[in-house]
């Protein structure tokens, strides 16, 4: 083991962490903001409206990441239109391709995870809210998405981190994020073991904040669940 | 074939290899994760730490890490072991095939020891008690009793790792295995057609992915016969 070579690049690959995690919130936010409208499009009982979601999933989630990401910044740069439209702008950069090929990705797995938590809720929950004379739009905003978004929660910190270490194959398209700090310096001094157990274990700290977090904001949304404390009673504080 | 600019043959061969390696990577990575669920389910305090520390390690760190460490990693460390034996040896290179199933297969087996380990827990208490009532070993209540009623259970998790194992084999293309990606990538590189060879890979990725879909549907309706639906 070359302890001196992981000290040395260190701060380098601390770089690189933080660009991995930039991408990845990101990515997360964008992904979100597409994912809840998919997903109550998935819902809807019209074919019309669920079946090219459906689709979108099915791509999405049905090809390889790596797949995806080349598609985006090799493939679409080959096309005259593309390069003469606005796009361009994003897509001649793989900091763009990354965000726009991860944001689409994660936006499918997500809508399936909304998908699969406002499938879960009770229907009594809409026919109460019916009751009450709620609209459509107020249903799913008072009711159906958030009640979504904490049955969903589990599953979306999966997504998280598979995320996470999607993040990873940005390396592959000339980005230096942790991995691709990692690749630069064992292609210099061969210390493959020593750069990329460092690298894995950055990543395994990262995973673990992550799981952590979302610990935490789960406790905090289900603590109407939660049993209420009750003092001991002061008859067995009692002495014996 | 016009459209595949005469690389049809090498990309026929590269769909052979993507799932001779997926189909490698199962069948380790199944004993990896039974043997791992087993572990994580033992009796003793130490060899149920390994088994956890085995599934956070691999579930916590990018697939294609793993990959770059397997195959690096294993490139160093039998170099020096044939030093050992044979000063003469420079540099043993690890096929990138074997390093990509043995990479896949950890990686399937810290996600299947997950759902092995729940579909071990639903097996009744009632059915190894009464294995054990008449006299059976722990191999064989695990061989006669456990797997059988497990199988049912552990389905559907096990074939979203399938999926997701077919998929991941992408990134071995990484250290130069000639499969999709890889043989995508030289196409492109002699032909300056990327996106036609990329969207031929994607579709490649996608066709295999319905028909695993499909296939696994089959397995489960076959290992539910027993049973009737609730709706």
């Amino acid at each position: 083991m070359q302890f001196t070579t992981i000290m040395e690049n260190l701060p380098e690959m601390l770089k690189g962490a933080i660009l991995s995690i930039q991408l990845l919130v990101i990515t997360l936010i964008l992904g979100m903001c597409l994912a809840i409208p998919l997903a109550i499009l998935r819902v809807q009982k019209r074919p019309i409206f669920w079946r090219p979601v459906h689709w979108y999933i099915y791509f999405f989630r049905g090809t390889p990441l790596l797949s995806q990401l080349f598609l985006v910044y090799y493939g679409l740069a080959q096309l005259e239109f593309i390069r003469n439209s606005f796009l361009w702008i994003v897509l001649s950069r793989p900091y763009g391709c990354a965000l726009l090929t991860f944001t689409l990705h994660t936006a499918a797995y997500t809508a399936n995870i909304i998908r699969g938590g406002i499938e879960t809720i009770p229907f009594g929950e809409v026919e109460a809210a019916r009751a009450c004379g709620m609209s459509n739009a107020l249903l799913y905003r008072r009711i159906l998405l958030p009640r979504a978004f904490r049955l969903a929660l589990p599953a979306y910190s999966n997504e998280v981190v598979g995320m996470l270490k999607g993040t990873a194959l940005v390396s592959t398209i000339t980005l230096v994020d942790l991995m691709g700090v990692a690749r630069i310096v064992v292609a210099q001094t061969f210390a493959a073991y020593e750069m990329f157990i460092t690298a894995a274990c950055i990543y395994l700290i990262i995973t673990f904040v992550i799981t952590r977090i979302f610990y935490l904001v789960e406790y905090r949304l289900n603590r109407h669940l939660r049993p209420v404390k009750v003092k001991p009673l002061s008859l067995l504080k009692r002495p014996l | 074939m016009n459209f595949f600019l005469g690389w049809g043959d090498e990309i026929l061969l590269a769909i052979t290899v993507t799932i001779r390696v997926a189909l490698g990577a199962l069948a380790s990575g199944l004993l990896w994760g039974i043997l791992v669920a087993t572990a994580k389910l033992s009796r003793y305090k130490v060899i149920r730490m390994f088994g956890d520390l085995f599934t956070t390690v691999v579930r916590g760190v990018p697939e294609l890490v793993i990959v770059l460490i397997v195959y690096f990693g294993g490139t160093i460390t039998i170099t020096n072991i044939l030093r050992y034996f044979n000063p003469d040896v420079v540099y043993f290179e690890v096929p990138a095939i074997a390093a990509g199933i043995f990479s896949l297969s950890l990686v399937f087996g810290g996600y299947s020891a997950e759902v092995f380990r729940g579909a071990i827990l639903s097996v009744q208490v009632g059915q190894i008690e009464a294995a054990k009532a008449v006299g059976m070993t722990s191999w064989m209540i695990f061989r006669r009793i456990k797997l059988p009623l497990m199988w049912r259970i552990a389905l559907p998790g096990i074939g979203n790792l399938w999926i997701s194992l077919v998929k991941n084999t992408s990134l071995i293309s990484v250290v130069g295995l000639e499969e999709i990606m890889r043989v995508s990538t030289v196409a492109n590189a002699t032909t300056h057609k990327p996106f036609r060879f990329y969207a031929i890979a994607i579709i490649i990725y996608l066709i295999l992915a319905i028909l695993n879909t499909q296939g696994l549907q089959r397995l489960e309706m076959r290992a539910n016969r027993g049973f009737r639906k609730v709706v």
